[in-house]
């Protein structure tokens, strides 16, 4: 049986003693926010400071507390059986459940995120999978896989897809790789990552491109860590100039998120460096802007005061603040303004040849 | 003025409506007629035309009267005040003939005087309207049609035309002869509505109210317990109905039969300071008239005052012009019951069920009143009971002499002139209640007026001081045996009677004083039940036992229930409403004298000690509520929670078995390991 399996009966036994003693049984879980993290610079992603909340079963919470068991047992079993299941397949199973099934997706999405920081494992482990696409990816990297059928090894070679990409898989954890990559470059639009294949780009500047479509999934950021690991190569981040594109996306590429902080030690890339647009950028490449929104504004306050990251680097609080001061943002697409391929001849080239100034 | 467009035929007559009469088409044909006439020589405006002008705007007739009264405005007051006897109706076959004749006797005024020239035009028209009494003096004068009668027609016709030179002012002289005495029952034919007879259907209710609290009175001050039994049966012709109210007291005698039932403001109960339903000696008369007035028969009484006599009967109206019976009938019948009186009137009504219906009137009384057994007919043939209670009668009450307190400067005077005590000292002390010799002299020196002074001799100035005096001293309050309160579990047992709830509740506040007058406040309140839960909770008001069922928004019991902060005892209520919920709220004002608003007796005055004991008495009751409604929440919510864990506990003891794999037994023993974990918890 799996060390999961296994957790999961150690949780069901302490709860029944419980309720065989006559006391209400508990189920305690770690608090998941961001005010229950701080930033350990030497591992260099954020943990859980201890904060836990405790559900007891009461008459209030006895719907959530059968709920909970319920799903843990679903859990179980899927482990047990080697089976994977989609969140929105275990909010359909749940409709089995009566009085107790959910009536929105959204109830039983937290139950399962309740259980995988209960068990502090991710919820592959527990055979739930996520819906979302993992990311893309090009350039020189071989990644070796298995046909699902027959376990055949399989050899995919990224350079091959020509006007495509390789598209990240939602469990990561079997691959393996090979590349003569110097480094990875993520990046937060479909648009510059179409751009940079179409003139092939991963073959001049000899690296591995991530297409990372927003805020990373955490297949994708699993992924990054890996060929950071395994590979030991550096990763730069390439999104706009907003706190959208600092704070939600490459911090959560580095250092992981409050909401996950249980399972962030496998789900970031904590030698991500900011390759741009940094705020100077703006002024340097003379770049068209736009106002920076009322929530752009909460956003980088937000990090000034509560982001353990932030909190740790002086470099970016100075980027916080110069932003705030110009009052403006910056897409990375918008050095077309110059030339369509301004930025693989000039942006790009001229920022790798100085890596040791990006942002941490 | 432009009347320039009219036709000159009718230039030379006029119409005059009586007000209330106007229909459409003559409204038109006035409007015309008036313009016209006056357009023939406007400068010249006679009290008539000035009446009919004011008439006409009263109606909203035209513009151009309007414009045109403006200018009269003064003038038109005072013709409104003269002409107004003379205008009602008359045929117009009649008026047609007379209007020749008269036509030729204006021309001779005319040249008498050149004012009272349009006058006379008038007075002489093709539509003139007078009274049947003045039409029958007019008609033989206007045949002959000689010069000397053609000026006293119209003289007569419009009161005020003067000798010579002041045709639009009247002299004292002229003014005197127009007065003369009214009889009280002229003025409520007039009035009806001051004593709730304003339609039909406040009529049907009015009368048997009136019917019945006399019967309880009687029946109480006999110390009988009150049988009456009611019946409404439809008359033969449309819209008229037979109302007889019947009742087993101690009936009247034969010779007093007449005064009570056929004259106005006759009675016993006005005369006095004593707690009772009836209170002016209105009521029954007034209805007797009303049936008379409406339906032109007479009231029907049959009383018996002993088993052995037989009983009377008398079929009544009232002379109105002098306010005193008229006998139509008056026999002797057998009547098989041992005493009582039965009352029989034949009304225009109209019966309807629901709100300040006589059914509601009669529920209501049946809760105040639980000793009371009624039966009533109504008029589709249905019997409805509503039985007696209780057998205890209500307690006696005593006369009370008025209180110091309550006395304005006008009744000590005439008290002071009328008593037959010697000295002031002693007149204070026996002609009001509370006031001790020692009381009445500490008055007499306030008031620095000797206490041996003969009171007929006291000044009104020296009343004055007085009153002032009296206000000034400590006096006790009045004695408070003189009110029956119905008590609380009478008022419960009657409100459990009625109205079918899960909590009742009663309060019977200690006697207080308004203005020297005692009163004493009770409250009922009903919750839960059948009572609907989502409407605005239902206030009975009751003035002496009397449900009260009008003008519910301008009594001092509605107002007190409002400024009541039910939300306090666990009830809905939005600001300046009624509480919301099932509930029914019964209040009791019992009092010698009960202030009321009006005649009709509706609605109880805004005292502010009334209303702070009312106030006092809700909130008692409210409490008890409050308690009740949220021992019942509490059991509402635990049934609730109860089912809430036997929904998943289940569901618990599933996902155990499935990750312990137990067998069926032992999910079972959790089930119940758990209900009682969580049971335990809940208190």
């Amino acid at each position: 049986m799996s060390k999961v399996a296994n957790q999961i009966k150690q949780t069901a036994t302490l709860v029944r003693a419980k309720i065989q003693r006559r006391s209400k049984p508990t189920l305690s879980f770690p608090l998941r926010s961001l005010s229950n993290v701080k930033y350990h610079p030497k591992r260099g992603f954020l943990e859980l400071k201890g904060k836990k909340k405790t559900r007891t079963l009461t008459v209030a919470t006895v719907k959530t507390f059968a709920q909970t068991l319920r799903m843990m047992s679903q859990a179980r079993s899927l482990v047990e059986d080697d089976e994977i299941m989609t969140k929105r397949e275990a909010y359909y199973v749940s409709k089995n459940w009566e009085d107790a099934r959910f009536d929105e997706q959204p109830e039983s999405d937290t139950v399962i995120d309740d259980i995988e920081a209960l068990f502090e494992v991710n919820r592959e482990q527990l055979g739930f999978i996520p819906e979302e696409k993992g990311g893309e990816v090009a350039g020189k990297l071989i990644v070796i896989d298995r046909e699902s059928d027959t376990g055949k090894k399989l050899r995919i070679d990224c350079t091959k897809f020509g006007s495509g990409a390789y598209s990240i898989p939602i469990s990561v954890e079997h691959l393996k790789f090979e590349t003569k990559a110097k480094f990875v470059l993520a990046i937060e639009t479909a648009g510059m990552f179409q751009r940079l294949v179409k003139h092939s780009y991963w073959r001049k500047a000899n690296c591995i491109l991530v297409s990372m479509g927003g805020v990373p999934t955490r297949a994708c950021r699993r992924f990054i860590r890996r060929l950071a690991d395994e590979l030991k190569l550096p990763v730069y981040a390439f999104v706009d100039c907003d706190p959208y594109g600092m704070f939600n996306i490459y911090r959560t590429l580095k250092v992981g998120s409050g909401n996950a902080a249980h399972i962030i030690r496998y789900f970031c890339a904590p030698n991500a460096k900011f390759l741009g647009v940094t705020p100077q950028d703006i002024v340097d490449y003379k770049l068209p802007t736009h106002p920076l929104k009322e929530v752009d504004i909460k956003r980088a306050t937000d990090a000034l005061n509560n982001d353990p990251f932030v909190q740790h680097y002086k470099p970016w609080q100075d980027a916080i603040r110069q932003l705030l001061d110009m009052g403006v943002r910056a897409e990375q697409q918008a050095f077309a303004v110059h030339n369509l391929n301004y930025v693989i001849e000039h942006y790009l080239p001229r920022k790798l040849s100085a890596s040791k100034k990006f942002l941490p | 003025m432009s009347f320039s467009s009219l036709d000159n035929s009718v230039k030379t007559s006029i119409m005059i409506p009586t007000g209330s009469e106007i229909t459409d088409q003559k409204n038109r044909e006035q409007r015309g007629l008036l313009s016209g006439s006056l357009s023939q020589d406007n400068s010249c405006l006679t009290t008539q035309f000035l009446f009919v002008i004011n008439r006409a705007i009263e109606k909203d007739l035209s513009l151009h009267s309007c414009r045109l009264t403006r200018d009269y405005d003064i003038r038109l007051g005072h013709v409104y005040e003269q002409g107004a006897d003379f205008m009602t109706k008359a045929k117009k076959k009649q008026t047609k003939k007379k209007t020749k004749t008269v036509r030729k006797a204006m021309s001779k005024t005319r040249r008498t005087s050149k004012k009272t020239k349009p006058k006379a035009k008038k007075a002489g028209g093709k539509g003139i309207k007078t009274t049947h009494r003045a039409s029958k003096k007019v008609k033989p004068k206007t045949t002959k049609a000689s010069r000397r009668k053609t000026k006293k027609i119209a003289k007569e016709v419009v009161e005020e035309i003067s000798e010579k030179e002041q045709p639009l002012h009247s002299t004292a002289e002229e003014m005197a002869r127009g007065q003369r005495e009214i009889s009280v029952a002229e003025f409520f034919i007039k009035n009806r509505h001051l004593l709730g007879f304003d339609n039909p259907r406040k009529a049907l209710l009015t009368t048997i109210k009136e019917g019945v609290d006399n019967s309880l009175d009687a029946c109480e001050e006999a110390g009988v317990l009150p049988e009456v039994r009611i019946s409404i049966a439809p008359a033969k012709e449309d819209n008229r109905f037979q109302v007889t109210i019947e009742d087993n007291g101690p009936g009247i005698l034969k010779k007093q039969i007449p005064k009570i039932f056929a004259k106005l403001l006759y009675g016993s109960k006005f005369h006095r300071l004593k707690m009772s339903r009836g209170q002016q000696g209105i009521g029954i008369s007034a209805a007797g008239m009303y049936g008379q007035l409406t339906t032109g028969k007479p009231i029907a009484i049959t009383s018996k005052i002993s088993p052995s006599r037989p009983a009377h009967h008398y079929k009544l109206e009232i002379d109105a012009k002098k306010n005193e019976p008229r006998i139509i009938v008056d026999e002797t019948v057998k009547w098989p019951v041992k005493r009582g009186t039965k009352v029989e009137i034949e009304l225009e009504a109209k019966f309807q069920k629901g709100r300040q219906s006589v059914e509601e009137y009669l529920e209501q009384t049946a809760i105040a009143n639980p000793h009371v057994s009624l039966r009533f007919m109504t008029p589709d043939g249905q019997a409805k009971v509503y039985k007696r209670v209780s057998k205890q009668l209500p307690k006696l009450t005593r006369e009370i002499k008025p209180h110091p307190y309550g006395v304005e400067l006008g009744v000590l005077i005439k008290m002071l002139h009328d008593t037959k005590s010697r000295t002031l000292q002693s007149f204070l002390h026996s002609d009001f209640s509370r006031v001790s010799l020692r009381v009445a002299k500490t008055i007499c020196e306030k008031a620095k007026v000797s206490e041996r002074s003969r009171p007929a001799r006291i000044a009104r100035q020296e009343a004055d001081h007085l009153l002032k005096a009296i206000n000034h001293t400590r006096i006790m309050n009045p004695p408070t045996d003189c009110l029956a309160p119905i008590g609380d579990e009478l008022i419960l047992a009657g409100l459990k009677k009625q109205i079918e709830a899960d909590f009742f509740t009663a309060v019977t506040r200690p006697p207080a004083v308004y203005r020297g007058n005692p009163f004493q406040i009770e409250a009922g309140l009903a919750y839960g039940g059948s009572l609907k839960a989502d409407g605005l909770a239902r206030v009975l008001r009751y003035a002496n036992r009397v449900p009260l069922l009008y003008q519910q928004s301008a009594c001092a019991i509605t107002r007190s229930v409002l400024n009541t902060s039910w939300r306090n005892y666990g009830l809905q209520q939005s600001a300046g409403a009624l509480p919301t919920g099932p509930l029914v709220i019964m209040v009791h004002i019992a009092s010698v004298w009960v202030p009321f608003t009006s005649e009709s007796k509706e609605a109880v005055a805004h005292y502010p000690e009334i209303i702070k004991e009312i106030r006092l008495a809700l909130q008692e009751c409210g409490r008890k509520l409050a308690k009740f409604v949220r021992r019942r929440r509490k059991a509402a919510e635990s049934e609730r929670k109860k089912a809430f864990i036997q929904k998943y506990i289940p569901h618990i003891a599933i996902a155990l078995r499935e990750m312990l794999e137990l067998s069926d037994r032992q999910e079972k023993t959790m089930v119940k390991q758990l209900t009682d974990v969580l049971e335990r918890s809940r208190s």
